[in-house]
């Protein structure tokens, strides 16, 4: 008894003496001037970025005191699955979610990601990427007016080297990284062009690389990636974007002589 | 800005920088290096380049055409980065940053070395060891030289390593750190060679 007292009090002492602080970038719509607001909270083991929002949203006191409005952001999975809490920490793109708050000097800096656009807060529009997603057809068409049957079977192997570039959740982290991914082209970033790689590897998915590998040589395609590699160091999931890229560099390589030198079987 | 051929600009862009730019500037410092064994050496290997057969029609598609593309497609490409070195200060993210640098140099470099050699040939000088002598007497030209050289040696070792990405033909991380390697010894190698025949003319 007398050991869990004295955990109890440690704990609340370490809360009571600690405090974090944030600066937060905020902007209050899509159009409007974006200014700083830093916040001052109590410390709480283990508290990570989202906790601290969640605790500005409870009570939205900025550091002078005065009251504000608590901070927009998005988040879903809380588990750096789903990519939706991406921002800019401490200079850094990456998922609030698991940043944790000790790992980090203080006072702790969050921004949108202003590659894209900001609707709110630290709230973006990733919409530019679902779209590029659409015109890459990211996907395998299976569907039709009668049953298919089954498909090729993929080798095991493969299935497990492929499922490392499956873990892409388009968070936006790669693009936002990237020197290449503004407003001056059209780039649709590291992420997309793996996403490419993915579905040319399926076996079905293979049965329509070549519309891909078009896609990817027109417009904002992998015409635009300068190697800085930057994707790679950023990438939340430890997905090998640079590979990717060089790989589909040689795929859309063979596939531009494939084009103009080949026959009319464009697929093989 | 961007257009639908871009992919096709870019691989050309790549192409054009290694064959036959890249080759040309490696002859070209190699060709200098004869200054290393006096003034007479330097002249006849000058007097053998300058009188080629079909010198002009060699010079204009072998240096001028492919020079002039790569070199103003590259300052469109150099402009639309928005660098973030101080971001991520990785080796590579520096390399793509110091391409960029080193090229827009470039431009105003080989502008100023071709006014000052070709153009003043055509206009009736003579290009021999002594031109490039008097170039090299001032101490500003020197080092505006020497940085020309170091700007060029070092974007063609690194575009060599870029070439081989952009071309497919280096996938794996080991084999471009192992080119980034052969990139640097590249570097360094015509760095030593292009800078002695600097010296040579001071």
């Amino acid at each position: 008894m007398s050991e869990n007292n004295t955990a109890v009090q440690e704990r609340e002492q370490q809360t009571a003496q600690k405090t974090v602080r944030f600066e937060i970038r905020r902007q209050d719509t899509a159009d409007s001037q974006p200014y700083w607001e830093s916040f001052v909270l109590d410390y709480r083991p283990n508290m990570n970025v989202i906790s601290a929002l969640m605790e500005i949203r409870r009570n939205p006191v900025n550091a002078d005191g005065k009251k504000t409005t608590p901070v927009n952001w998005e988040m879903s999975c809380l588990e750096e699955v789903c990519g939706a809490c991406s921002m800019v920490i401490n200079g850094r793109p990456r998922q609030s979610c698991t940043a944790i708050v000790d790992q980090f000097t203080q006072p702790i800096k969050l921004e949108p990601m202003k590659t894209f656009p900001v609707v709110r807060d630290l709230v973006v529009d990733r919409e530019f990427m679902f779209d590029s997603l659409k015109k890459i057809k990211a996907w395998v068409p299976i569907d039709g007016t009668y049953d298919l049957g089954e498909g090729p079977r993929m080798p095991e192997r493969k299935r497990q080297w492929a499922y490392e570039l499956s873990k892409c959740m388009t968070c936006g982290v790669c693009l936002e990284a990237c020197p290449n991914v503004n407003d001056n082209t059209n780039f649709m970033g590291p992420a997309l062009l793996s996403q490419v790689r993915l579905f040319n590897t399926h076996p079905t998915g293979a049965m329509n690389k070549d519309e891909r590998l078009a896609t990817l040589m027109t417009d904002g395609g992998i015409g635009e990636c300068g190697n800085s590699q930057n994707c790679v160091v950023a990438c939340p999931k430890g997905i090998p974007l640079t590979t990717s890229i060089a790989a589909m560099n040689r795929a859309t390589n063979v596939q531009m002589f494939k084009n103009f030198f080949g026959s009319d079987h464009m697929v093989d | 800005m961007s257009r639908e051929s871009d992919f096709y600009l870019r691989r050309l862009h790549s192409l054009l920088g290694i064959i036959p730019v890249g080759l040309f500037v490696a002859q070209h410092l190699v060709i200098n290096h004869f200054a290393t064994r006096g003034p007479e050496a330097f002249n006849n290997a000058s007097n053998f380049m300058g009188n080629l057969p079909f010198v002009l029609f060699l010079e204009w598609f072998i240096i001028y055409i492919p020079l002039l593309f790569h070199g103003f497609y590259g300052v469109y490409i150099a402009f639309t980065a928005n660098n973030n070195v101080q971001r991520y200060g990785t080796f590579r993210n520096w390399m793509f940053m110091l391409q960029r640098i080193t090229g827009v140099f470039l431009v105003v470099f080989i502008a100023w070395h071709i006014y000052q050699t070709r153009i003043q040939k055509a206009l009736g000088a003579d290009v021999d060891y002594d031109m490039m002598a008097d170039i090299l007497a001032n101490p500003f030209m020197l080092a505006f030289y020497i940085a020309g050289v170091v700007a060029a040696t070092f974007h063609l070792a690194n575009g060599v390593w870029s070439f081989l990405v952009s071309w497919g033909i280096t996938q794996s991380p080991r084999s471009q750190q192992i080119v980034t390697y052969v990139s640097m010894v590249i570097f360094l190698i015509l760095t030593v060679i292009g800078v002695q025949a600097l010296f040579a003319f001071v």
